[in-house]
């Protein structure tokens, strides 16, 4: 492509990708985002490409990997273009009959299409499956029509036109007011007014224009069960960099990076491509389309440290020292990276900035509710029938977002509780379904927005063990700065270690919540202040199950090893084996026709025998403080039948 | 050894300008290469860049990231996010550990197998997760960590 040298030659050049793309051309788009990969779209593709040149179609027909669509439930995904036809969990013997059909002579596949759980009906185009349909997808939607490496499909879909405006356009002051006007706030968990960060970060700078600043996107998503922010960057990465330049015309510094979590590979590469390719095409560097503003980006990987997702820890990593937080103030805007005032937003963040400065803060500030405005990227996994990325509007409800989004909860179990904000956050229970999500809503029922994980919860989740989960998670990404976090944290997951293996009491309960207060008030940065959130939720929520625990002995949801028993019913059992033979440590008996036992002196709890024992016996269950009879040794299914 | 580590450690240096800054990346790019960090590469590296080998190592243990001891030539990782949790990771973990007898963490002392946990590979559609190199394995149950633990022990032998 040739180099951008004025702000003529960008449309110019938009026109020009238009004209040579033949509209009539077909477009199979195939998901490359990692959630697809790991279903092995990558042989997908590869086979597609094969088999289009092998039939001759390389003039009629264009493979395209985009970025993730969202709806990894359904993965590997397929939408042929333009007419939109939707396919999902496609395989590789499948492409043969998709190009002959559906290529070839416009015939929809059946077979591949989504099917309404509840109605059974097959849906044929994208934007009309149920878990698209309620979503408003503002920033997340052109992943699926763009190769993340490629800057002439972005350009092609109106890239960079707000970076243009911008330059040519606008004063710094007059981005900053529209950011501002439109009400964004920071999508990474505190929900800061984005304009305003910006606008302290220019001031500071402005007071001493020799020291210069910073800005930096924070990609360290570290929260268990949230991978939006993945998504967009190796998705969408042009996006990323537009708003990062336009930001940075704003608070007026030429110099940014882009902080990747280690765990993703595939947002470095397509991140780095983008870069060297927005460089290359004079989109970053010196002289930006000749309007003499300079800007040049860096990525930086993450170690693997859940911490340095905090602003001051992700400093001094970049910096090239441990993942420490430091006492603030002074805030990053007053002195950041290097001591010099730096602007820090998420990927998020970053991504929405184009959309606001195109279509104007009026449009923006429409969308939403009246303290959060825009549209917010949630991650919906756990046990929910749609896991994935949906992206909804401010102020829609739970309930909306798991049972019409995310089509209700696996196997017609009752939902429990959804967790949000990660390991920071609350688990909030069904009282709350009907809440309209927004920064202050989930705040006010002790959870938080966070960076936008959605763990769903059923009935089969026991809420300690999941305190205990989070907490263990804090446990071990505490920085050991601050004795409280340190060894609080430690602390608390000890006394609920012992309340799921039966040997708390109830005074337990009031230590943990001392303690809880005591790390939330003596720790310096968010991880400690947030890390006794969901002991404190679920002591306020589920209080009852804990007690159970405590009380009882036992757990309802059938969770914790040390209170549960795996039973053999002799009603159900045939004697077939099967859990025998599958038993890690010998600890069931049974022969031929007879009835089964487990010996729970010997019984290890991994559960084998439930997941071997076919389901139309369902002869082993789980059972928590009770006691059943049945057999002491095995007998011959019929003798007992007898007996009885 | 020592020239050995010379060859692979300057060019990396080299490609950081010898920036001080730049050490976390500098580590990564050196392990990417020899899969761990030794302590006579640590040792080098200090000298080169003039950092004391304390901060080395206070980098290097703390970033998880980073191993001071040798992988195994395979590894097998279990995805302990909070969706793969609530789908019962920790009995696959389990399961993991007692097929494999090494902990989460240890290399089997025939160096052929390295197991770890991870905190979310944000692929929780397909969870409990186990992964081996570059091979997602989803949905698992202790059946299919059984069969992948023999195919991985079977093939390796």
């Amino acid at each position: 492509m040739v180099r951008i040298n004025n702000f003529n030659d960008l449309e110019r050049i938009r026109k020009n990708i238009l004209e040579k793309r033949v509209l009539e051309k077909i477009t199979i788009t195939i998901c490359n985002g990692t959630g697809c990969q790991a279903y092995g779209c990558q042989r997908l593709t590869e086979h597609f490409l094969a088999k289009i040149n092998q039939n001759g179609l390389k003039e009629k027909v264009e493979i395209r990997k985009t970025g993730c669509h969202g709806f990894c439930e359904r993965g590997p995904i397929v939408v042929i273009q333009p007419e939109g036809i939707f396919y999902q969990r496609v395989k590789i013997e499948d492409i043969d009959e998709i190009i002959e059909k559906t290529v070839e002579h416009k015939m929809v596949i059946d077979r591949l299409l989504y099917e309404e759980p509840i109605t059974g009906k097959k849906i044929i185009k994208e934007k009309e499956v149920p878990f698209y349909k309620k979503q408003l997808r503002i920033v997340f939607g052109k992943n699926g029509l763009i190769d993340p490496t490629s800057i002439e499909d972005y350009i092609a879909i109106g890239g960079y036109e707000a970076l243009l405006k911008v330059l040519r356009d606008m004063k710094a002051e007059e981005v900053i007011d529209e950011i501002k006007r439109s009400g964004l706030r920071g999508r990474g968990g505190a929900g800061f007014l984005t304009g305003l960060k910006w606008e302290i970060t220019r001031k500071n700078i402005s007071s001493n224009p020799s020291l210069g600043g910073y800005i930096v996107c924070n990609c360290d998503e570290g929260d268990p069960g949230a991978y939006m922010d993945r998504s967009l960057l190796e998705g969408n990465p042009h996006l990323v960099i537009e708003g990062m330049a336009i930001g940075a015309y704003a608070i007026g510094v030429n110099k940014g990076f882009i902080y990747v979590r280690n765990e993703y590979p595939l947002a470095v590469k397509n991140a780095s491509i983008a870069i060297d390719q927005a460089r290359e095409v004079g989109l970053l560097g010196e002289d930006i389309m000749g309007s003499g503003f300079n800007f040049d980006l860096t990525i930086v990987r993450g170690a693997g440290a859940f911490v340095s997702g905090e602003e001051t820890a992700l400093i001094a990593s970049i910096e090239g020292r441990r993942a420490s937080p430091r006492p603030r103030p002074p805030y990053p805007a007053e002195q950041g990276l290097w001591a010099k005032p730096t602007n820090i937003n998420n990927v998020e963040t970053w991504a929405n900035v184009p959309i606001i400065i195109s279509n104007g803060s009026d449009w923006y500030k429409n969308i939403g509710t009246e303290t959060s405005k825009g549209t917010k990227i949630f991650s919906l996994v756990g046990k929910i029938n749609n896991t994935g990325l949906v992206e909804v509007p401010m102020g829609i409800t739970l309930r909306e977002i798991i049972f019409d989004i995310g089509g209700g909860i696996p196997r017609g179990k009752k939902f429990k509780a959804v967790q949000t904000g990660g390991p920071s956050g609350g688990c909030i229970p069904k009282e709350f379904l009907d809440l309209p999500v927004d920064f202050e809503k989930l705040t006010e029922v002790g959870s938080m927005m966070g960076s936008g994980g959605m763990i769903v919860m059923d009935e089969d989740t026991c809420m300690v063990d999941v305190a205990r989960y989070f907490l263990h998670f804090t446990q071990e990404e505490s920085c050991g700065k601050c004795v409280p976090c340190r060894i609080g944290i430690r602390q608390m997951e000890k006394i609920l270690r012992e309340i799921t293996e039966g040997k708390g009491t109830l005074k337990d309960l009031q230590t943990l919540e001392t303690l809880a207060y005591t790390v939330k008030n003596g720790s310096l940065c968010g991880l400690g202040q947030t890390a006794p959130n969901p002991v404190l939720t679920t002591l306020q929520y589920f209080r009852e199950e804990y007690e159970a625990h405590i009380k009882e002995k036992r757990c309802p949801a059938l969770v914790c090893k040390g209170l549960i028993n795996y039973f053999i019913e002799p009603e159900k059992c045939v004697g077939c084996l099967l859990c025998l033979k599958n038993c890690p440590s010998e600890a069931i008996l049974g022969g031929y026709k007879m009835i089964h036992v487990i010996v729970q002196e010997k019984c290890l709890k991994c559960g084998a025998c439930l997941e071997v024992c076919p389901k139309k016996v369902s002869a082993v269950v789980k059972i928590s403080g009770e006691k059943r009879e049945g057999p002491k040794e095995p007998i011959l299914v019929d003798e007992w039948r007898r007996k009885r | 050894m020592a020239s050995n580590y010379l060859n692979i450690i300057e060019p990396i240096i080299k490609k950081y300008d010898g920036k001080k800054e730049a050490i976390i990346s500098i580590l990564q790019d050196v392990q990417t290469q020899l899969r761990w960090l030794p302590g006579d590469v640590l040792a080098l590296i200090s000298k080169k860049l003039k950092i004391p080998l304390s901060s080395l190592y206070s980098i290097a243990t703390f970033y998880k990231s980073f191993y001071l001891k040798p992988r195994g030539e395979n590894l097998v990782t279990v995805c302990l996010g909070t969706a793969c949790h609530v789908r019962g990771a920790s009995l696959i973990l389990d399961e993991l550990e007692r097929k494999l007898k090494i902990k989460s963490g240890e290399t089997t002392q025939d160096h052929k197998i390295t197991l770890e946990c991870v905190n979310c590979v944000g692929a929780c559609a397909l969870g409990p997760i186990v992964i081996v190199n570059d091979d997602y394995y989803g949905q698992m149950t202790k059946v299919k960590v059984d069969k992948l633990v023999d195919h991985l022990l079977g093939k390796k032998e």
